[in-house]
């Protein structure tokens, strides 16, 4: 990485580690993983269901529930100082100040006995050395920010009066309301209809613009990723996989679990398409996190797997235009495309 | 929200006549009245004399007539007169009643002051040392009958401070106040903490797994504002109910208390009119408990809208 690039980072996360332990043992949520976010950057985190996003986006907010799980190595870095290193208070004073983050239910992540005003002011009053008047003004200016459509009125109404649309652009304000650095936000739009989604991810692209906003962006949805992320990072079994520039993963996919990923992406069928064609999947499931096998966590359920990859964890190496990849073959599907 | 509270003042006295129907009919299948009870301690029956003395009490009308002559009474605010003392039967339940109030005042103020919190902190600290510790004594109180904590605390009051609280309506200091009031309250509130406790700790476990706590915490909130501010408010509304069911039951707890403890209030005085089967004293005391019951529950129900914003009556 470039001095100049890692000057405007807001935030590096560097070798992260992050465990779990359970009953049935300890498994690693997130094993090794690097990335950074810079001002105005967009990067999209994706990967199936258990493979480590939302945990990683936890950990940057220093939330994971402890007990069981437990943050064990690497360091966070946002804005120079390293969040691992600070104190409950001083990450308090972070939190919802310098990082915010925006959970995938609008529907339960909203507190439900109070105004969304309150809820709003709060974030501000918290972090902020103003009125409680001044709170409410600037809340219901966030609300306007958002559009929500008189946002004097919603202000006085409680999340249930608000549909889940509505409750998701109230979270964008709250998060927003400090102005961050950097904003997490998990599977924002996972748990609304298409026609809403599609304004929810203008309205942070949008809000990011202005506000020069860092956004990580968990996802599984690579529809959402080409739309609005300039890098992107592809998780499998709580380690990162592959890192490329939103182009670059998109034209030459190296590791074959994000082949497989984009071949699963549903085609909008043509009018002359056989109506009984197959979605393609993956074959498989995602391995335990408690019992990984020895070498690619992959292997078992890729096309391509060597002997090598089932005895030895490939490196991430670069091929080129900081496009890292995770996987003994992925030289030679580099050559091949 | 008008219209709800103007059917729900119907409902209650449609609930209150079925009482007072059931009250009356219950006490009169119970074997015996007092003219029975008095003849027969006497050991002699001259069955005219007796037949006079039921006349005269009104006991040998038709039972609807007693039934209609008691609620008649009532709607003009007359209670009848105590077969026992002779005197109106008024006099003898109002001087009674701030004594009961301000015990049973004091229980739920003690159940609600000490489980409410102590449930908080247990659930903050599932699975730790204190939360074991506190689970045990909660448990210890459900399981504790509140006579015999009665008399444990005066037994050890006795034996410790050679001294014990005796029942004085006028107290002169704070301290005897304290001793005639809020001993005798814990000892009946200690069951009702106890149980406020443990829903407190289960509503607020299973509040503090939602998604909006996580906002809470995402956004900066301290820990103690998240526990009280943000989770305690949604954990409260089973709490409030069991109170509200608690207080009915409370009536209960306080004839044996007010028994052990010697304190002339409602409680007790209803197992004594109901001994002599002193119908007018009987009849009104349980319609006022009654009222009470079915007032609390009323309030409860408000409380709810109040808190919950969810929760709109009659929209």
């Amino acid at each position: 990485m470039s001095g100049a690039s890692k000057a405007e980072a807001v935030l590096e996360v560097r070798n992260l580690k992050t465990v779990f332990f359970t009953n049935s043992g300890l498994f690693r949520a997130v094993d090794d993983v690097s990335f950074s976010v810079r001002r105005g950057e967009t990067l999209a985190i994706v990967g199936e269901s258990g493979c480590g996003k939302s945990v990683t986006a936890l950990s940057v907010m220093r939330l994971v529930p402890d007990p069981p799980g437990k943050i064990v190595g690497g360091e966070i870095i946002l804005e120079g100082k390293n969040l691992l290193a600070l104190d409950d208070e001083a990450m308090r004073k972070i939190r919802g100040n310098r990082i915010s983050m925006i959970f995938q239910e609008p529907m339960t992540s909203l507190n439900p006995v109070m105004r969304i005003g309150d809820q709003i002011t709060e974030a501000l009053r918290l972090h902020q050395d103003i009125s409680g008047k001044d709170a409410w003004k600037q809340a219901v200016d966030m609300l306007r920010l958002v559009r929500i459509p008189e946002p004097e009125r919603r202000a006085q109404e409680y999340p249930h009066q608000l549909s889940g649309g509505m409750r998701q652009r109230a979270m964008i304000a709250m998060a927003l309301a400090c102005r961050p650095t950097l904003l997490i936000a998990d599977e924002p739009t996972t748990a609304l209809d298409v026609t809403i989604q599609a304004q929810i991810l203008a309205l942070m692209v949008d809000l990011q613009k202005k506000l020069g906003t860092g956004l990580i962006l968990i996802t599984h949805d690579l529809g959402v990723v080409a739309q609005t992320a300039q890098r992107v990072i592809v998780m499998y079994a709580g380690r990162k996989v592959e890192e490329a520039s939103v182009e670059a993963l998109f034209e030459n996919p190296l590791h074959p679990y994000t082949r497989g990923l984009m071949a699963s992406i549903p085609a909008v069928p043509s009018l002359d398409a056989k109506a009984d064609a197959r979605l393609v999947e993956i074959p498989g499931m995602v391995p335990s996190l408690t019992k990984l096998p020895t070498g690619c966590a992959f292997a078992p359920r890729c096309r391509f797997a060597v002997p090598r990859c089932r005895e030895e964890y490939p490196p991430l190496g670069d091929f080129g235009g900081r496009h890292l990849a995770a996987c003994w073959r992925a030289g030679e599907m580099a050559e091949a495309s | 929200m008008l219209a709800y509270i103007v059917r729900r003042l119907f409902l209650m006295l449609v609930t209150l006549f079925g009482i007072s129907v059931i009250i009356f009919v219950l006490l009169r299948i119970v074997p015996g009245n007092i003219v029975d009870i008095l003849f027969d301690a006497a050991g002699y029956v001259d069955p005219a004399d007796k037949a006079n003395l039921e006349k005269e009490l009104g006991l040998s009308d038709p039972i609807v007539v007693q039934y209609l002559k008691w609620i008649g009474g009532l709607l003009h605010g007359d209670l009848g007169y105590s077969y026992v003392s002779e005197k109106s039967a008024l006099q003898e339940i109002l001087p009674r009643i701030p004594i009961t109030a301000k015990l049973a005042g004091l229980a739920l103020l003690f159940s609600a002051s000490i489980g409410i919190p102590l449930g908080v902190l247990s659930a903050v600290h599932q699975g730790t040392r204190l939360d074991y510790a506190l689970r045990v004594v909660s448990l210890s109180g459900l399981s504790l009958p509140s006579f015999w904590l009665g008399l444990l605390i005066l037994m050890a009051s006795v034996s410790m401070l050679g001294w014990m609280p005796i029942f004085n309506p006028n107290p002169q200091t704070w301290a005897e106040a304290f001793a005639i009031y809020c001993i005798p309250a814990m000892a009946v509130g200690f069951r009702s903490a106890a149980l406020t406790m443990r829903i407190t700790r289960s509503s607020m476990l299973e509040i503090l797994r939602q998604d909006y706590i996580r906002t809470a915490r995402a956004k900066g909130a301290s820990e103690s504002s998240v526990n009280y501010h943000h989770a305690l408010k949604n954990a409260v509304l089973p709490v409030i109910t069991v109170i509200g069911i608690e207080a009915a039951f409370l009536i209960g707890g306080l004839i044996v208390t007010e028994t052990v403890f010697n304190i002339p209030g409602v409680a007790r005085f209803l197992v004594e009119a109901l001994r002599w089967r002193d119908y007018p004293i009987v009849q009104n005391l349980v319609m006022l408990i009654a009222v009470v019951v079915v007032v609390v529950n009323f309030a409860v129900d408000m409380l709810y809208a109040a808190i919950d914003p969810r929760i709109r009556y009659g929209d």
